[in-house]
């Protein structure tokens, strides 16, 4: 369990003070000068050493992403950092805390990542739905800026300007190169990928795309040094995360934990239980909505960090909990998620395009019941024939849970199946009285 | 280069070719919908997944990766691609599947059925049955326009008419609105396109969602008889294939010509086919008291035969129309010759360019591929868009690729391009010659008829020549003095010395009443030939000509003869014969031939084959098809010494209205209703 003297988001649930004042008092922008003067490599190095990776939920090494980028920066092609604060997966809310009650960590991040690759303007493209959350960052940046520690002449002389773009609620813009399109004005259509965004991206420069919680942590991790991050959790999956859970435990939260905690350290400590006890959990999606679900029994003592539930077959994704108990229509639920996936998809290429409608109609048929056996293979044929032949890892993240499903709750399937074909009327048929 | 195995074959290809040209160099099939050569890559189809060894264990979208983005292999062995694979075939069935989950089953009913991507492909790489079982989706039609009819539930969003008409017309009128599976193609708020090559989009579309309006359920494609031809509705000369059924004339397409017209023509190229079958002269006329009544050619020939032998030479005149091809207007030329006639002219429209400058003074030197080599452009008094939308499409692609820096003198229009307006008129044309400043490299400089037919062309001309010498349009290996034409016939008219000989006037002067007693027209229309001349006209269409006509000998349309043309860059084409011309019209050459015989004195030919003959020896260089005989660029220099005092006044487009400027295109019903949109759309701008 992760002591307070950790914690990196101290703030996290606003009982503090949010504004610059109060941010320093917790010990941001702290000599943030100091930081910068280590320089481009030493920066670079020290978040390769903390093994920090990527908050987003693809879980890519940050400081490789980084370093990825060009190391002269051609005048012609500034370099840029985009932070993406889309954050609309189902079940995360863990950057809206951050920005709503803690946007200092975020600003400060931005500054010493730009500075990092090289970048002098940086974007946060924000989730459209996001109003409060866009107001308490602008209100930052505009302190920041007032402080004079962004801007083109600020106190830590390197200039810098940091842009809060509001995106207009599309899940998709959450994908970085169709963020990128959709901060160009265009429609948030993801790109084809070779030319990678740090070879082509925003504008047709050399761009990273990182999640707030990875830019976030960055300042803290250079204060503490790499080793302390390191030191949390297990090899390959250091540090602290936020965890949002949600579903049915005793007492939801975002809180932010060590990496590799076991998944009934987490529910018993921050969540007060699952509801009904542990006898009564069903499944938990342990990263969001994009991966497999897993039954309780694997997940109950599994350690929640990024190997150790690739290791299930599902994912940590972005650590977003969704625990369900018995009382769930597991069926229901994730065909409610396969509906979100058709609603989501942005059309450009066929699989996702035609096989997110195809997918949700049958599953809608399988809350029913009123499917044949066959279509349960039938289904997870689908689900493989979308997943990796789409542009972008949306078709991924609709074909998972649905095979997640058919792979741990076949037997529910067929039971509702069966129910169905005993009584396919969904009123009782009545019997003339005698 | 680099070397790439596909499939064991080991090629060596540019590093910057995709994946899917690699194959295709090696000779493996990728079937692909979104991807064209022409267009730029959306990868959005998936229809071309490959499996690429080394790379992720997922199959790799081959139009969209480039083979210097593959690792080679350990020790440096050449990286590999597999087309056949196992992954791959699963691959393609699966998206195969996808693309005909919400494809409607109505191929037979639809017009696209045989000549369809999806249907073909479907048969080589698809799956054998369905297992989609819940309902399809419906979209609803949208209207695009006249030209294009939609049936949009087929649309499988390949998107190549969106990035047709965003890259190459320019217009960007289409786009997909709403998103998943229901996105939708349409132009904005379902309004009719703009773009004189609308038309495009129904070749580039792999499905039948998009589909030539006006030949909606006309025929089959197996049905048709394919003829390739050459286009006369510009001076272009866009390849073209003529499809005919039975004896008429259903569509025409485009054929791939990467020197003119890469693939695409304009609408009225391809819309002007229902125009071909209207007001068509099927039979002699003579006029008596007033009124055109029906004759036998005996009769109609004997009366020309006999006005000819009573007028005196010097007071008959000879027209040439902007649709005539090189033999009958040789054969006029001979006739002419034979009754002494000096004032023979093809320039209707008063242009001034002439065939005493050298051949270099009205060519398209720079020809339309050179376009792509030119680092600047000057317009004069052209509106290419209108002239010749093809090779507008050409400066538009040059003007894309960038370093490209195109002014105008002339009429302001929107050219799909960005240009710098430099004026109006000759002044303009003046102060630019006169600039201080470092001329291109290779500059083009387009000189449209707008400039040329007006009383001070040969001054424009001589200005123009000054331009282009003097900044930076001749030099060592590029001669940027390009003439763009507007009419098929000119050039090669030109080529035989059609123009006034000595001591004869040219049309727009012998059309003067008073000045002739006998006028020879051969499908002149777009000329006013004053009351007191006898006229005899030969052509294909009732249209102003054969109003003004005492006589009309009924020639053949364009698609029904086979003729030579030369395009504006000055290359030697072959039409071919398609169709029949209706009723008792005969082709052009055969009707002088036996007018020349009704008089007594018989042209040296009883075939076509005989005809051409003699036409090559007197101009050799005709004969060599699909060249270009290149013009001197010296005589662009003693051009430019010519006096160039012009008038003020300001350049004005020849073309009024692109749908309308021939009799075919004026007997289209089709061309009509564009020609209304496009005059309805010019008021609202005007609001």
């Amino acid at each position: 369990m992760l002591s307070d003297a950790d914690r990196i988001f101290t703030n996290l649930y606003g009982l503090g003070d949010r504004s610059l004042a109060g941010a320093k008092k917790r010990g941001q922008w702290d000599n943030t000068k100091a930081l910068l003067d280590r320089g481009r490599d030493v920066i670079i190095a020290e978040v390769k050493g903390s093994g920090l990776r990527g908050r987003g939920g693809a879980g890519f090494s940050t400081g490789m992403k980084w370093s990825f980028m060009p190391k002269e920066v051609d005048p012609a092609r500034p370099h840029y950092l985009v932070i993406n604060a889309d954050e609309s997966e189902p079940g995360t809310c863990k950057d809206r805390e951050i920005m709503r009650n803690d946007p200092h960590t975020l600003v400060e991040g931005a500054l010493v990542a730009s500075f990092a690759m090289g970048a002098h303007a940086c974007y946060i493209y924000i989730r459209g739905e996001f109003i409060a959350e866009r107001i308490a960052l602008q209100a930052a940046v505009d302190e920041a800026y007032e402080a004079g520690l962004i801007g083109k002449n600020n106190i830590h002389g390197y200039p810098f300007d940091l842009y809060v773009h509001h995106g207009a609620g599309a899940y998709i813009c959450g994908e970085e190169t169709a963020l990128i399109e959709s901060i160009e004005g265009k429609k948030g259509m993801p790109r084809l990928k070779p030319p990678f965004p740090a070879n082509v991206g925003l504008y047709g420069c050399p761009t990273t795309v990182n999640n707030v919680e990875s830019i976030a942590v960055v300042p803290t991790i250079l204060r503490r040094g790499a080793s302390w991050f390191a030191g949390i959790g297990r090899p390959n999956n250091t540090g602290t995360k936020l965890f949002s859970i949600s579903g049915h435990v005793n007492k939801p939260c975002n809180v932010e934990e060590a990496m590799s905690i076991s998944f009934r350290e987490l529910i018993e400590r921050h969540c007060g239980g699952v509801r009904g006890g542990w006898d009564n959990l069903l499944a938990v999606i342990p990263g969001g909505s994009s991966v497999r679900c897993v039954p309780a029994h694997q997940i109950i003592d599994c350690p929640m960090d990024f190997d150790s539930l690739v290791a299930l077959g599902s994912g940590l994704g972005t650590a977003a909990v969704m625990v369900m108990d018995k009382s769930t229509d597991i069926i229901r639920a994730i065909a409610r998620l396969s509906y979100f996936y058709k609603h989501e998809s942005c059309g450009q290429c066929t699989p996702c395009r035609e096989g997110t409608g195809w997918m949700w109609r049958v599953m809608e048929r399988m809350v029913e019941g009123r499917a044949h056996k066959r279509e349960i293979d039938l289904l997870f044929d689908v689900s493989k024939k979308i997943e990796g032949h789409t542009i972008c890892a949306l078709g991924d993240a609709a074909a998972w849970p649905v095979q997640g499903l058919i792979t741990h709750f076949r037997d529910v399937i067929e039971q509702r199946i069966d129910q169905y074909t005993a009584n396919p009327h969904s009123e009782p048929i009545r019997v003339a009285a005698e | 280069m680099t070397k790439i195995l596909v499939d064991g074959v080991e090629v060596d290809v540019p590093p910057e070719f995709t994946l899917l040209q690699a194959c295709e160099e090696a000779g493996a099939e990728v079937p692909r919908f979104c991807y064209h050569e022409r267009l730029s890559i959306a990868g959005n189809c998936r229809m071309c997944l490959v499996e690429v060894k080394g790379g992720p264990p997922k199959p790799q979208a081959s139009c969209a990766m480039a083979v210097k983005d593959l690792r080679p292999g350990p020790a440096g062995a050449p990286p590999e691609v597999f087309t056949k694979s196992p992954m791959v075939k699963k691959a393609r069935e699966g998206v195969m599947e996808f693309l005909l989950v919400n494809h409607p089953l109505d191929c037979p009913i639809c017009d696209q059925g045989g000549e369809c991507d999806l249907q073909d492909q479907a048969l080589a790489f698809g799956g054998d049955s369905s297992r989609f079982i819940e309902n399809k989706r419906a979209v609803e039609n949208k209207y695009i326009g006249p030209l294009v009819k939609t049936e949009m539930t087929r649309c499988i969003h390949c998107t190549r008419c969106v990035r047709f008409t965003a890259e190459v017309a320019g217009t960007g009128e289409m786009g997909a609105i709403g998103r998943g599976e229901d996105m939708e193609i349409t132009t904005y708020l379902q309004s009719a396109m703009s773009s004189e090559l609308q038309g495009n989009v129904a070749d580039l579309c792999p499905v039948g969602a998009l589909l030539p309006k006006p030949q909606n359920f006309r025929a089959r494609p197996w049905e048709y008889q394919k003829t390739e031809s050459v286009d006369v509705q510009d001076a272009l000369g866009s390849a073209i294939r003529v499809d005919t059924r039975g004896r008429e004339v259903i569509r025409i397409l485009p054929r791939v010509n990467d020197a003119v017209n890469e693939e695409w023509i304009s609408d009225k190229t391809r819309q002007v086919v229902d125009g071909l079958a209207r007001q068509r002269l099927d039979r002699p006329f003579i006029r008596e008291s007033g009124r055109l009544r029906p004759a036998s050619w005996q009769e109609a020939l004997g009366a020309v035969a006999a006005k000819a032998k009573s007028t005196a030479g010097a007071k008959m005149g000879a027209l040439v129309g902007d649709l005539a091809a090189l033999e009958e207007i040789f054969a006029l030329k001979l006739l002419a010759e034979k009754l002494g006639i000096l004032h023979l002219d093809c320039r209707q429209d008063g242009s001034r360019v002439d065939p005493s400058f050298g051949r270099a003074s009205y060519l398209f030197n720079a020809t339309v591929a050179g376009i792509e080599d030119a680092d600047a452009l000057l317009i004069v008094g052209s509106n290419p868009r209108k002239e010749a939308p093809v090779l507008n499409a050409r400066i538009r692609k040059r003007w894309l690729k960038g370093g490209f820096n195109i002014s105008l003198v002339g009429e302001r229009a929107d050219l799909t391009y960005d240009y710098q307006y430099l004026g109006a008129g000759p002044d303009s044309l003046l102060q630019f010659i006169q600039r201080e400043q470092e001329p291109a490299k290779k500059r083009l400089v387009l000189i449209g008829q707008g400039a040329l037919a007006r009383p001070d062309g040969d001054a424009i001309l001589a200005l123009a020549a000054q331009a282009a010498q003097r900044r930076g349009g001749i030099s060592e290996g590029w001669n940027g003095f390009s003439v763009l034409h507007a009419a098929a016939s000119r050039v090669g008219a030109l080529d035989l010395g059609f123009v006034p000989g000595r001591g004869g006037l040219p049309a727009h002067e012998f059309v003067k009443r008073g000045a002739l007693d006998l006028v020879f027209n051969l499908g002149a229309d777009e000329i006013e030939i004053e009351p007191g001349a006898f006229v005899v006209y030969i052509g294909s269409h009732g249209d102003r000509g054969a109003h003004r006509a005492d006589v009309i000998l009924p020639g053949s349309a364009y698609t029904e003869k086979s003729g030579l043309f030369v395009n504006t860059e000055g290359r030697v084409q072959v039409a071919s014969r398609a169709a029949f011309p209706p009723g008792e019209a005969r082709e052009d050459w055969a009707i002088f031939r036996a007018l020349s015989g009704a008089l007594g004195d018989a042209l040296p030919f009883d075939s076509l084959t005989q005809l051409r003959k003699a036409l090559f020896e007197r101009h050799p260089h005709l004969q060599r098809l699909d060249a270009i005989e290149s013009g001197d660029a010296g005589s662009i220099a003693k051009l430019a010494q010519h006096s160039a005092v012009a008038m003020k006044d300001p350049f004005v487009s020849i073309i009024a209205d692109f749908y309308l400027t021939n009799p075919i295109a004026r007997a289209s019903a089709v061309m009509a209703e564009c020609s209304a949109l496009a005059q309805s759309r010019l008021r609202q701008a005007a609001e």
